[in-house]
This record gives C-alpha cells, sequence and structure tokens, in this order.
C-alpha cells in the first residue's frame, strides 16, 4: 500500500465496500451501475435562512452538500426562495437569485492581511498577530488622546480619534456586541449604513 | 415601515414617491401587484425618472430632483381647500387644534429665531401655548388664528398648483390629477399607502420631505390603518436591526439618546427624556424611559452597575456634537483621526466625495476593514489607474484585512422593513480562515481587557467592568446575545400590588418591555425587542404563516418590535368611541371592557376610550403632530428650500431671500461649501440611482450580476443627447466640482427635460454599481461625483440631486 496515496485508497476502499455490501442486499452490481444518478438536492441538507440583501428579507432555502455529522465539511451549492415566507412566497428577485455566486464569490478573502505604511502589496499576517497588533495600536491610541474631562471640567469620558463603521448586512447578535464593545471604550465616531 | 410588506394587499391607492419598489424591492413590490389585481388598487409613481414602477403605474408623475417638499406642501395645500381630509381622525388623533405661541413666526422662507452666522435656529418659539393647568391650550373649533390647523393653512396656501408647476417642472393637470386620487382616500373606508426610500432620504431636507409625506397621511387618516401607513423600504437586510440597536453616533439601543456633554446629572439626563403628559389623561409612554436605560446598562455593565454609580452613567462617551459619518471623515481629513475599523461597510464607495475620502484614509495611523469580500475601501491606497490614481508609497496607513464570514454561515436574527425580527440558520463553514464577526468583536475585546488589566491604562473602568458572561469569551454566541438584548429577570420579580406574588423568576426570560424594571432587578439590551426571546423562548425563529382573517396578519411568524405589533398606532384605525373605521379591514376594536383583534394593540389594553387617551401613546401629547415644535431644526412645517447644487438662482417660495435657496439650518463645512459647483459651469442635474440586477457596491463580486450588468453606464434623455451629439453607446465624461467619471452612455425617454423656474433642465441618471474591486468590468466610483452635504437632522448625503457636467469623449 505504500505507493497508493490517500485518496486512491478510500476510493479503492469505498468502491470494494460498496460492490460487496450492495451484493450482500441482494442487488447486483450491474443494476446498482444501471440505476439513474440521483438529484443532489436529494442528498442534501436543506437550511432556512434569509437574503442578506435589501430588508424585504426575502426567506430562501439553502442546498448543501454535507450531513452536519462530524469531518464532514458542507458546501451549498443551491438557494432558492421558500415558498412558505409570508412576504416572498418562494420567489427571489435577480440579485438573491444570484446569491450562490456571492458565497462563492473569488473575491471572498480568505486569510487575513497585513499592508505594511507605504507598501503597495499586502502580505499574510496570522489572526493572533492581527489581533494582537490591533488591540495594542487602539489601546496605545486611547491611552494618548481619551478625554476624561473637557477644561471645564465636565466628566465625558469619550475617545475622539478612533471611530468604526458598523455593518447593517451583520446580526443583530453582531450589532448589538459590537455596539457594547465599541461604548465601552468610549468611542463616539460610530455609524453604520443607516446614516447614508 | 409602520405597516408591514403584506399589509400593502390592503391599499385603495399605493403612491410610490423617492423609491422605485419594483426595481430595488422587486419581492416586496409585488405586494403592490397583488394590491392592484385583487383590491381595484390604482397606483402613483412620482420620480424624475420613468423607472419600472412608473411602468405600471396608472399615473406617472415626473418631478424635478430635489423638489418633492413643492409638490407635497401643494397636495397639502389642495386637501385643505377642497376638504379632503378625514375629519374625525384629524380633531381627535392629531394636533390641529392645539395653539400655538405668539412670537411664532414664519416669513420669507425662514421662522422665527434664525441666526444666520451659526446657520441654525433658537428653537423656543416653536412650541405650544400652555394653560395654567400645564396643559396646551386647544381650540376645538379650529378656528383660533395660532391653531395649528390655521398655521398649516397658511403655510401652504403659498403651495399652489402654479407654484408646484414652476419648482417641481410638474404639468399642473398631471398634479392635480394625483391630488385627486389622493384626496380618494380621505373617507374613513378608504387608504393609501406611501412607499419610499433612499429618493427622500437623501437629500439635505430628506427628513422634511418624509414628514411631509406623513403629514399628508395624517390629513388623510391613513396612519395606523390597514393598506395606509409610511413605508420606509429599508435597504440593508438588517439595515432596521442595527438602527434600532443604535449603531449611531448620538444613539444608544432601543432609540434612547446619548447624553450631551452638558448633561453631567444622571437625574436630569432621565427627566429630559421621560416625557410628561402634556394633554389630560396620555400614557406617554416615555415616561418609563428609566425602566430601559437601568435595564440597558445592567446588560452592559452587570454587577458594576448600581444605583450608587447611577448605573455606570459616568461610563457613557458624552456628545459635544454629532459625531456621524459625514463630521468622522472632516475630522480624518483634518488629521484629528488615527484609527478606524470597518466592518462589512465599504466608505470609500458609499461616502460623498471619493477625493475627500481617499485623503481621509490616508492620514489614518491604521484602518481594521472587517468584510467577507475585497472592498474597495480596503484597497484605498493601492493604484488602479483613473479609476484610484494613488501612490502606494505616499500613503503610510497601516491596513489590516480581516475575513469574515457571511450570511449563510452564521445564525441570527435579521430585522426587515416591516420590523420582523426573523432569525436564520448556518449552512455552511466560511471559507480559509475567514471567522464569524462575534469572534472577531469578542477577540479584539477580550485582548483589549487582558491589556488594561495587566498593564494599566486610561480610565480602564468600563472596559474592564463589562458584562461578559459568555461561555467562550472571545467568541460569544448568537443565542447568548439575542437573550442579553432581549432580556431577563435578574431577580424574582413581584407584583407591585401583592408583593408576595412572584410574577417572574430570576434568570427566566422577559415576556416584554412592561415588565422592566429600574431598580436594577431586570437586563435588556434593547428594550424595544424585550420578549422577543421570551419565556416561551426564541419567538424570532417562528414559522406559522398562518393568517387566519386574510388581511395579511401573520402574528406566529417571527416577531415583531414592538410587542409582536404588525401595525404601528394601529389604535387610529378605530374611531373614538372604539369602533373599526372601516370594518371591512378591522385590526383591533374595543369590546367593551378590552382591545383586542388580528394584531397587538398599540393602546393600553383594558382603557376605555372614553377617557379620551389618544392613540399615539410615544407623544406626550397622545396625538399625531403636524407641528413639530422643536423637533427638526429647520422648522415645525416642512418648507421647500433647493438642493445645495440648483440650476436655480432664488428659491421660487422665498425669493427675496438669499439664506433660502438651501437649507438655511444645515450644516455645511467649509472645504466642503469651496467644493460646490455652480450652474454655469456645471449646468446638467444629476441623480444617483440602483439597478435591479445590482445591490450596491456588493454584486459586482457575483457572477451572475456581473454578467447581467457587466459595465459601467450613465442614463441621459433624448434632449440632453440632441444637444450634445451623443448616441446611445457612445463614451461620455461626467464630470462635478469634485471630480470625473467615465461610462458607456445609455440614451432613453425615461428621463425628460424639465422646466425649472421656467428654464429647461436636464437630469443625468447615475447608477452607482461599479468600482475598482470584483468580477465587473472595472469602473468609477459613483461618489467621486457627489457633494459632501447631509440632510440637517440625519446627515444623510445629498446624493440625488447635484450638478454635472456631461462631454461626450
Amino acid at each position: 500500500m505504500a505507493d497508493v496515496t490517500r485518496r486512491e485508497f478510500l476510493k479503492v476502499t469505498s468502491a470494494t465496500l460498496a460492490g460487496s455490501s450492495l451484493a450482500l442486499l441482494g442487488f447486483s452490481p450491474t443494476a446498482a451501475i444501471a440505476e439513474v444518478r440521483e438529484f443532489k438536492l436529494a442528498r442534501a441538507t436543506e437550511t432556512r435562512n434569509t437574503c442578506p440583501y435589501c430588508a424585504v428579507a426575502c426567506g430562501v432555502l439553502m442546498y448543501g452538500l454535507g450531513d452536519r455529522s462530524k469531518n464532514a465539511r458542507s458546501s451549498i451549492f443551491h438557494i432558492e426562495g421558500d415558498p412558505d415566507h409570508p412576504v416572498n412566497r418562494g420567489t427571489l428577485c435577480p440579485k438573491g437569485a444570484g446569491l450562490i455566486d456571492f458565497i462563492h464569490s473569488p473575491s471572498r478573502l480568505t486569510h487575513p492581511q497585513h499592508r505594511a505604511p507605504g507598501s503597495d502589496t499586502w502580505q499574510p499576517i496570522s489572526w493572533d498577530d492581527a489581533l494582537d497588533r490591533i488591540a495594542k495600536l487602539m489601546k496605545e491610541d486611547r491611552d494618548a488622546n481619551f478625554v476624561a474631562k473637557t477644561p471645564e471640567g465636565l466628566t465625558v469620558n469619550r475617545w475622539l480619534t478612533t471611530g468604526m463603521l458598523a455593518a447593517s448586512a451583520s446580526s443583530n447578535e453582531v450589532g448589538y456586541l459590537t455596539h457594547k464593545v465599541i461604548r465601552s471604550l468610549g468611542i463616539l465616531s460610530f455609524d453604520n449604513q443607516a446614516r447614508v | 415601515m409602520t405597516n408591514h410588506w403584506v399589509d400593502i394587499k390592503n391599499a385603495d391607492v399605493v403612491l410610490i414617491m423617492g423609491g422605485n419598489a419594483a426595481e430595488a424591492h422587486p419581492c416586496g413590490f409585488k405586494w403592490v401587484t397583488e394590491a392592484k389585481a385583487h383590491n381595484k388598487a390604482r397606483l402613483i409613481v412620482v420620480d424624475p425618472r420613468f423607472t419600472r414602477s412608473a411602468s405600471v403605474a396608472d399615473v406617472y408623475v415626473p418631478i424635478r430632483t430635489g423638489t418633492d417638499i413643492a409638490f407635497l406642501g401643494g397636495v397639502i395645500n389642495y386637501l385643505l381647500n377642497e376638504d379632503k381630509i378625514q375629519h374625525e381622525y384629524v380633531r381627535s388623533y392629531t394636533d390641529l387644534s392645539f395653539i400655538v405661541r405668539e412670537d411664532f413666526a414664519f416669513a420669507d422662507g425662514l421662522y422665527s429665531g434664525y441666526n444666520p452666522a451659526k446657520r441654525s435656529y433658537d428653537k423656543s418659539t416653536w412650541d405650544y401655548e400652555f394653560g395654567p393647568d400645564g396643559y396646551v391650550k386647544a381650540d376645538a373649533e379650529l378656528a383660533h388664528p395660532r391653531c395649528v390647523y390655521q398655521l398649516m393653512k397658511r403655510h401652504y396656501a403659498r403651495y399652489t398648483p402654479e407654484m408646484v408647476e414652476r419648482v417641481c417642472g410638474t404639468p399642473k393637470e398631471k398634479f392635480l390629477q394625483v391630488c385627486e386620487m389622493v384626496g380618494s382616500t380621505s373617507t374613513p373606508t378608504r387608504a393609501m399607502t406611501i412607499m419610499y426610500a433612499l429618493g427622500w432620504t437623501q437629500h439635505s431636507v430628506g427628513a422634511q420631505m418624509i414628514r411631509c409625506g406623513a403629514m399628508m397621511q395624517l390629513l388623510l387618516g391613513n396612519i395606523g390603518v390597514a393598506g395606509g401607513g409610511m413605508n420606509a423600504l429599508r435597504g440593508h437586510s438588517n439595515i432596521q436591526g442595527l438602527t434600532d440597536l443604535g449603531l449611531m453616533s448620538n444613539l444608544l439601543p432601543g432609540y434612547i439618546t446619548l447624553p450631551g456633554e452638558k448633561e453631567q446629572d444622571y437625574e436630569k439626563y432621565v427627566a429630559a427624556r421621560a416625557f410628561k403628559p402634556l394633554r389630560p389623561n396620555q400614557l406617554s409612554y416615555w415616561q418609563n424611559f428609566n425602566k430601559f436605560f437601568v435595564s440597558l446598562m445592567k446588560a452592559w455593565w452587570g454587577d458594576a452597575a448600581t444605583v450608587d454609580n447611577h448605573w455606570g452613567y459616568d461610563y457613557l462617551p458624552k456628545l459635544d456634537k454629532s459625531y456621524d459619518m459625514l463630521q468622522t471623515f472632516e475630522l480624518m481629513n483634518h488629521g484629528k483621526m488615527n484609527g478606524f475599523i470597518c466592518q462589512g461597510f465599504n466608505p470609500l464607495a458609499a461616502a460623498p466625495n471619493k477625493a475627500k475620502m481617499n485623503a481621509s484614509l490616508a492620514k489614518l495611523k491604521f484602518l481594521v476593514v472587517m468584510d467577507p469580500l475585497a472592498t474597495e475601501t480596503s484597497e484605498f491606497w493601492r493604484n488602479f489607474g483613473e479609476h484610484n490614481d494613488v501612490d502606494p508609497s505616499k500613503v503610510p496607513t497601516e491596513v489590516f484585512r480581516l475575513p469574515t464570514s457571511c450570511f449563510a454561515e452564521e445564525d441570527g436574527a435579521l430585522v426587515n422593513s416591516s420590523r420582523w425580527l426573523q432569525w436564520h440558520w448556518k449552512g455552511a463553514e466560511p471559507p480559509g480562515e475567514a471567522r464569524p464577526d462575534l469572534q472577531i468583536m469578542g477577540e479584539i475585546y477580550t485582548r483589549l481587557r487582558t491589556l488594561y488589566k495587566s498593564e494599566g491604562g486610561t480610565f480602564p473602568d468600563p472596559i474592564v467592568n463589562l458584562s461578559w458572561p459568555y461561555a467562550v469569551p472571545n467568541s460569544p454566541t448568537p443565542e447568548e446575545l439575542a437573550k442579553e438584548y432581549t432580556g431577563r429577570a435578574l431577580k424574582d420579580l413581584t407584583d407591585p400590588k401583592t408583593p408576595t406574588q412572584v410574577t417572574r423568576k430570576a434568570g427566566e426570560q422577559l415576556a416584554g418591555f412592561a415588565e422592566l424594571r429600574d431598580d436594577g432587578s431586570t437586563l435588556s439590551g434593547c428594550w424595544i425587542y424585550c420578549g422577543g426571546w421570551g419565556p416561551a423562548g426564541n419567538l424570532m425563529a417562528r414559522r406559522d404563516n398562518s393568517d387566519p382573517t386574510g388581511i395579511g396578519q401573520t402574528l406566529n411568524w417571527g416577531w415583531s418590535w414592538p410587542a409582536n405589533r404588525r401595525v404601528m398606532y394601529n389604535r387610529a384605525s378605530c374611531d373614538p368611541s372604539g369602533k373599526p373605521f372601516n370594518p371591512q379591514r378591522k385590526l383591533i376594536a374595543w369590546n367593551g371592557a378590552t382591545w383586542s383583534g388580528v394584531d397587538v394593540p398599540d393602546y393600553k389594553a383594558d382603557e376605555d376610550p372614553a377617557l379620551g387617551m389618544g392613540p399615539f401613546i410615544m407623544n406626550a401629547e397622545g396625538v399625531a403632530r403636524f407641528f413639530a415644535r422643536g423637533n427638526l431644526v429647520e422648522g415645525p412645517f416642512p418648507e421647500h428650500y433647493e438642493p445645495f447644487e440648483t440650476p436655480l438662482a432664488h428659491n421660487p417660495l422665498s425669493p427675496g431671500q438669499a439664506q433660502t435657496l438651501s437649507n438655511p439650518a444645515a450644516r455645511v463645512f467649509p472645504d466642503d461649501l469651496a467644493a460646490f459647483g455652480k450652474v454655469d459651469q456645471f449646468p446638467h442635474v444629476a441623480t444617483t440611482y440602483r439597478l435591479t440586477e445590482h445591490f450596491h457596491y456588493w454584486t459586482k463580486h457575483v457572477r451572475l450580476n456581473a454578467i447581467l450588468q457587466p459595465e459601467q453606464f450613465v442614463e441621459i434623455g433624448e434632449g440632453l443627447a440632441k444637444e450634445l451629439g451623443i448616441a446611445a453607446g457612445d463614451r461620455v465624461k461626467v464630470s462635478s466640482n469634485r471630480g470625473f467619471i467615465k461610462a458607456v452612455a445609455v440614451v432613453t425617454k425615461r428621463l425628460r427635460t424639465l422646466p425649472a423656474d421656467g428654464k429647461p433642465v436636464h437630469t443625468v441618471g447615475i447608477p452607482i454599481h461599479w468600482g475598482f474591486t470584483g468580477l465587473a468590468k472595472p469602473g468609477f466610483l459613483a461618489n467621486t461625483l457627489t457633494p459632501v452635504v447631509g440632510d440637517g437632522n440625519s446627515q444623510t448625503p445629498e446624493f440625488k440631486s447635484f450638478l454635472v457636467k456631461v462631454e461626450k469623449l
């Protein structure tokens, strides 16, 4: 077996297993091979979700390969309108109809990146290094520029030199946690797309 | 939306103005089609462009961009003159009879109290006259010369059909046709809905446009009824949720406003927001403000929020001015900011004047971008030829780009335009090393907390004391957070009348905001969501779509704030005695003992209507306001002002007054003022818009949509095309005083040349969807052209009206 790769090994063993167990159940291999290929949808996992674009919030059904068992990595291959949804009743618009291509867009970011001052390229960076550095930069700026009191003696506890724009396509839970963290730091410069 | 998507089917007249639902909200627009097909509804579309919504309208009316208040003011004038108002409704449910102070005045486009140097008003005269009992004085006969009815009548008498035609370019007979259709809904049995979007918000007088629409609806008795309402068609899947949760520079969750720096005293802060009733026997629900506020502070600071430290009031940052997005980039451009985080937001594309944005971002020390996609903002430092002509070596900003999961890869709730909180479920893992936003925020916070604990620093208290009870501290779960923002009891709650009776045990989720307390015994991170995850579990995840009466009320689908109510102000759908104005479209009714029906009553559940409590329970008056008092910066009644870049030299409604050409109370920064263009150099009016095939700057990364609309174009009318010798398909350059874009010209009949104060004006339509990253053909960010000035109240940029010059390339 030394020359057989892991993939080939799996192929050989699964074929053997499939063949032998089908035979045990009384199916001849010929009949099994002649069977029409089943629809992918038939063995897909259906997940209910909401279109992330406009605020009609159409219900969508996402179909993914992978049954959520441990080590099975799901991949969504089809999305359609949810016929039970009281607003969209199974329909989608030209934006929602393309959702599958958003999930699998070649523009999806997959790894943290860092652009050094003056550089013209991205460099990869580990999550830990990126987050450590961001936390350090934030703390340095807050410690240097936090305004606890105004010259007139008013307690204001604000940090004006760092700001944030939050995402109105993120969930309530993300929005809520983001707000909690940002205000605890004393940030005032803080908006989401509702401002635009 | 005061109402909801499905409810549109109940309308007799649909007015789409300041929006284009057929293309921007197609699956919601289906309910307009439903109303037309099954309720004999008639559709009116008022828009500068003959949109796809217009193409199926019964009446399409062109309007010059930015003149909607002149149009709507004209409709109000018509309704008052022709007596097309719902008398019982306006007399009982609005402020028409209230008497206004004697020193309140309006002349030449300005209200009393204007300070031209500050470009703002002293608003003290914009108020009612109060009697010795402390209540507002009223004249039930509506005859007092200073009652709201008489003042409003005088104000809009100037908005004649001739004036509408002169300002808006709308032919008088078309305008009157609209008035007649709108006026037909003043009977108690007919309803009109208004559907609007960014075509109303993205103006320097956007808030007043919307207010003007709401006033029209009130005159007609169309607020609070099935098939009526003011329905904002919101743009992002959770823009309603992020607004509710207060992710705005001046807000806390649940529309609680942040304190100003003068509000040093916690008790005074609360008193200024817990409005006392202004009329006898009114609910004035904001009197409960402190319960909402204390419950929020307990959610954020837990045991560290105590009665002795005013529940952590000092922890909150205090405002000296607005720190909205336009103000932020102004500060950044002046080198006054060092760090910035963009979470799923692409401001280089979304904020006005791209050149200013490039310059501002390059003055930062560090920029953190969290996004599923490679946005333009994350690459603002990179050279993309004329689409982003920068020299990276001259940009000293350190940039981090952190990959996040997308909707399909997470659980959680989104709030749609109808205020429905709907739970969604994760279907796959994010690609590569991408992480959920919750984890990234958790990681950043826990690192900061560790640093402040180990090395100290400036005012660490609110950071190290932040309540963080999550099982995995660097990665809180959606369930933990949803239970926290909805709310639970921290101690056993007892019935105030029988203190031995426990109504809610410590640790249990609460059924609604009526259970919230101001003694620290309850927690709720966003009071208007209280009950969404209640004692019975996660109501946001409900999927029962049954609609027992067929009126479109699916009360067991998801959960709607507030209190699962689907039509706000629904008490106003009944007459003063509690009988539905329209028995065919009954939402609720009084049965002699309680209010009930197919919606959750927006009223005290056992309030006898004979006692006179008004239906607008959040207002201290108990009724709806035509007269806004000091709540808006421009004045108590909407007045027409031109866009900041206008083809006109004078405002036709106040021609003698230079200060009132454009909004006299809008904030304009000096550099931005200098960057405005004039009509002699930039003779064409531009308006930005959206295509049905694209979503903002997002779907150009999506293959199907990039194929459907691959290349940047601008739309011009036949009149302008002829004048400049442009044929369909020619390339053109469109310039403003801030920059230029180049695109293919699409020549159509959809944009027509309209007269503005007698002079013909060409309108140019600029779809916004292209940029220099993604799968579609590279293009220019449309906001290269747009001016930096916001609505006077919301600071939403004026993207719908500005001046450009079109040239053939």
